[in-house]
């Protein structure tokens, strides 16, 4: 739990002295992620570096599980935080299994602890820990460095993480890999973030809450479903842009919204007379056909009824499947690149899960945004 | 021909000054870095102070040597060291200022700031930092600096002969007197052999003690 109380932030004195963060309260709760965000010179970092001390408050409170940050020791108190930033800053003097001890080091660890969470660490990152051990930064490529950043902040497993833009510096292709990782290894530990980001995708997709701040202030803090239904003013309007609707879409995941397996699917190896019989006279487009219990394509009922003897001569293979776990606004892009307006939905063994269409969006969209006006009205 | 038959004839009388030059510069180097390094560790925390520091060890090198030694005598006859290795050592001492330092200055203000960051952000102490981080990375320019101080000293030790401090500028100072040409050159070449041989070796030791990581460069894949 991290509780900001007034916190404000003035450098220099007298008429150049300028105000970078002014008078935020806010709290961060147990496992939460909190997104700073806002466009650059607007507080975020300043608020960060406040939170550990490498900066000192002008006036106000900070909190952390209760106990004020000032009578904490400053050293101790950054080693009980986690500490990533952009620039990644790994030494280049030491390995990787050197830059990874930092903190278990500076805390007194034995060597045979460091070396159980340095694999550990390695490993659930995805880097094979005998292979990157022993190499230097400078062998690394950016994306490996950025997870080495992150390996090292969490090396003393603090409940709380500092996070600078800690995938800023990498290309668009490995950021969303390293966020998705990210969240996959947050999920597992529940760990209290502090993240700071100008990035509005970033945030939307990390944040369980957001803080948007302009000049200093705090403008807004919610989630990002409701930053995005109801931006409270034009600045935050602006920054989460016009495509808001669109960029709630990916809040959402398939398994959300889905409806359960269809009643009507029909097996690619019936007959095309047994499958006809299935429908009766019901004039049905577009129905799944599954091999076994995986989709494999689709058949309109026109066709089956003139052409070939099994259903699989018909059938036209979906050009994409779904996964449950994909979000609404992949499923979107694939609806309209594809003019396909009804999906199955698989699980990761390619095993049907059930059906989206169009329409399931639509309307998982407005019930959204109307219920949250009617939280927000209440 | 005779400068070789000079040394041959010579030899026990080379080598022992050889030993007396470098016995001069090896205090000299160690006791200025003692000063050196420690001043350009504290100079590189307060950019406005440092830029004072390396102007006064600027200073001490524009004096000419002889001028230095000549203005050390009345000063050290005092307390009884107006002349010998004393004053020589102390003039050293004073001309490797500004290389030291300003070498170990600029070794550790351009550790990139993220590094800094970096170990403030982990919890490190200052001198846990410097201890892990600053020296280590700075050490290359450190040595270089130490180099430049040293080659400098053993062509200032030369001089010092005048005073009375011994070492190879013995042979250039009675070669002078006696208008003995080969004794003359003699001294010279040795001096300058013994710099050649002190770069070598202080370039070497540069590499030895450049962090493993800095001397790699990317190899990229992800």
């Amino acid at each position: 739990m991290i509780r900001y109380r007034g916190v404000t932030k003035i450098f220099g004195h007298g008429p150049e002295a300028i105000t970078a963060v002014k008078d935020i309260t806010l709290n961060i709760k147990p496992g939460e992620l909190v997104v700073f965000l806002g466009p650059s010179g607007c507080g975020k970092t300043t608020l960060l570096r406040l939170t550990n001390r490498l900066l000192s408050l002008t006036s106000g409170e900070i909190q952390i599980d209760g106990q004020d940050i000032m009578s904490w020791n400053p050293i101790n108190l950054r080693q009980s935080m986690g500490y990533s930033i952009q620039e990644i800053g790994l030494f280049p003097n030491k390995t990787i299994y050197g830059n990874i001890a930092v903190v278990p080091r500076l805390l007194g660890w034995e060597e045979w602890k460091i070396k159980d969470r340095v694999y550990e660490l390695l490993s659930m990152l995805g880097l094979e820990p005998d292979i990157f051990k022993d190499r230097y930064p400078a062998e690394l490529s950016g994306g490996q460095q950025q997870r080495i950043g992150v390996a090292r902040s969490l090396a003393a497993d603090p409940d709380i993480l500092l996070m600078d833009e800690p995938f800023g510096a990498i290309d668009p292709v490995n950021r969303e890999r390293i966020q998705d990782e990210f969240l996959g290894i947050q999920s597992k530990l529940g760990k209290t973030i502090a993240f700071v980001t100008h990035d509005i995708h970033e945030a939307i997709k990390l944040g369980d809450r957001i803080a948007i701040f302009q000049d200093g202030r705090l403008i807004q803090y919610d989630t990002p479903e409701v930053m995005l239904a109801f931006p409270s003013n034009g600045f935050i309007s602006d920054f989460v842009g016009t495509d808001r609707a669109i960029k709630t879409l990916g809040l959402y995941r398939v398994h959300e919204v889905m409806r359960k397996k269809p009643d009507i699917v029909i097996q690619a190896s019936m007959s095309r007379l047994e499958a006809l019989n299935r429908f009766g006279a019901e004039d049905f487009r577009d129905v799944i056909v599954i091999h076994g219990n995986k989709p494999i394509g689709y058949v309109d009922i026109r066709d089956l009824r003139n052409k070939g003897t099994l259903v699989k001569d018909t059938v036209i293979e979906y050009p994409v499947l779904i996964n449950f776990n994909d979000t609404l606004r992949d499923v979107m892009s694939q609806m309209l690149m594809h003019d396909i307006s009804n999906f199955p939905v698989i699980d990761d063994n390619g095993e049907l899960k059930g059906v989206i269409s169009h329409n399931d969006i639509r309307r998982h969209i407005i019930s959204i945004f109307n219920d949250i006006r009617h939280g927000a009205g209440s | 021909m005779h400068i070789i038959i000079f040394i041959m004839k010579n030899a026990e009388r080379c080598w022992l000054l050889t030993l007396d030059h470098i016995s001069i510069v090896a205090i000299s180097i160690f006791l200025a870095s003692l000063i050196g390094i420690p001043t350009g560790i504290i100079i590189s925390y307060n950019k406005t102070k440092a830029q004072k520091i390396i102007n006064i060890a600027n200073i001490f090198m524009t004096i000419p040597s002889i001028a230095l030694f000549g203005l050390m005598l009345p000063l050290l006859s005092i307390v009884g060291y107006g002349l010998g290795k004393v004053p020589a050592i102390i003039a050293l001492v004073l001309y490797s200022q500004l290389p030291i330092i300003r070498n170990t200055y600029i070794g550790i203000r351009n550790i990139p700031s993220e590094l800094v960051e970096a170990a403030n952000g982990l919890g490190m102490d200052r001198w846990t930092r410097l201890k892990e981080i600053e020296i280590p990375l700075a050490m290359p320019v450190i040595i270089a600096g130490l180099k430049n101080a040293a080659v400098m000293s053993i062509g200032i030790a030369a001089i010092a002969a005048y005073i009375g401090a011994g070492g190879l500028g013995v042979f250039i100072q009675q070669g002078i007197a006696r208008a003995y040409d080969e004794m003359i050159l003699a001294g010279a070449i040795l001096v300058a052999l013994l710099a050649i041989f002190v770069d070598c070796g202080m370039s070497l030791l540069e590499k030895i003690l450049t962090p493993k990581g800095l001397g790699i460069t990317a190899n990229l894949g992800t």
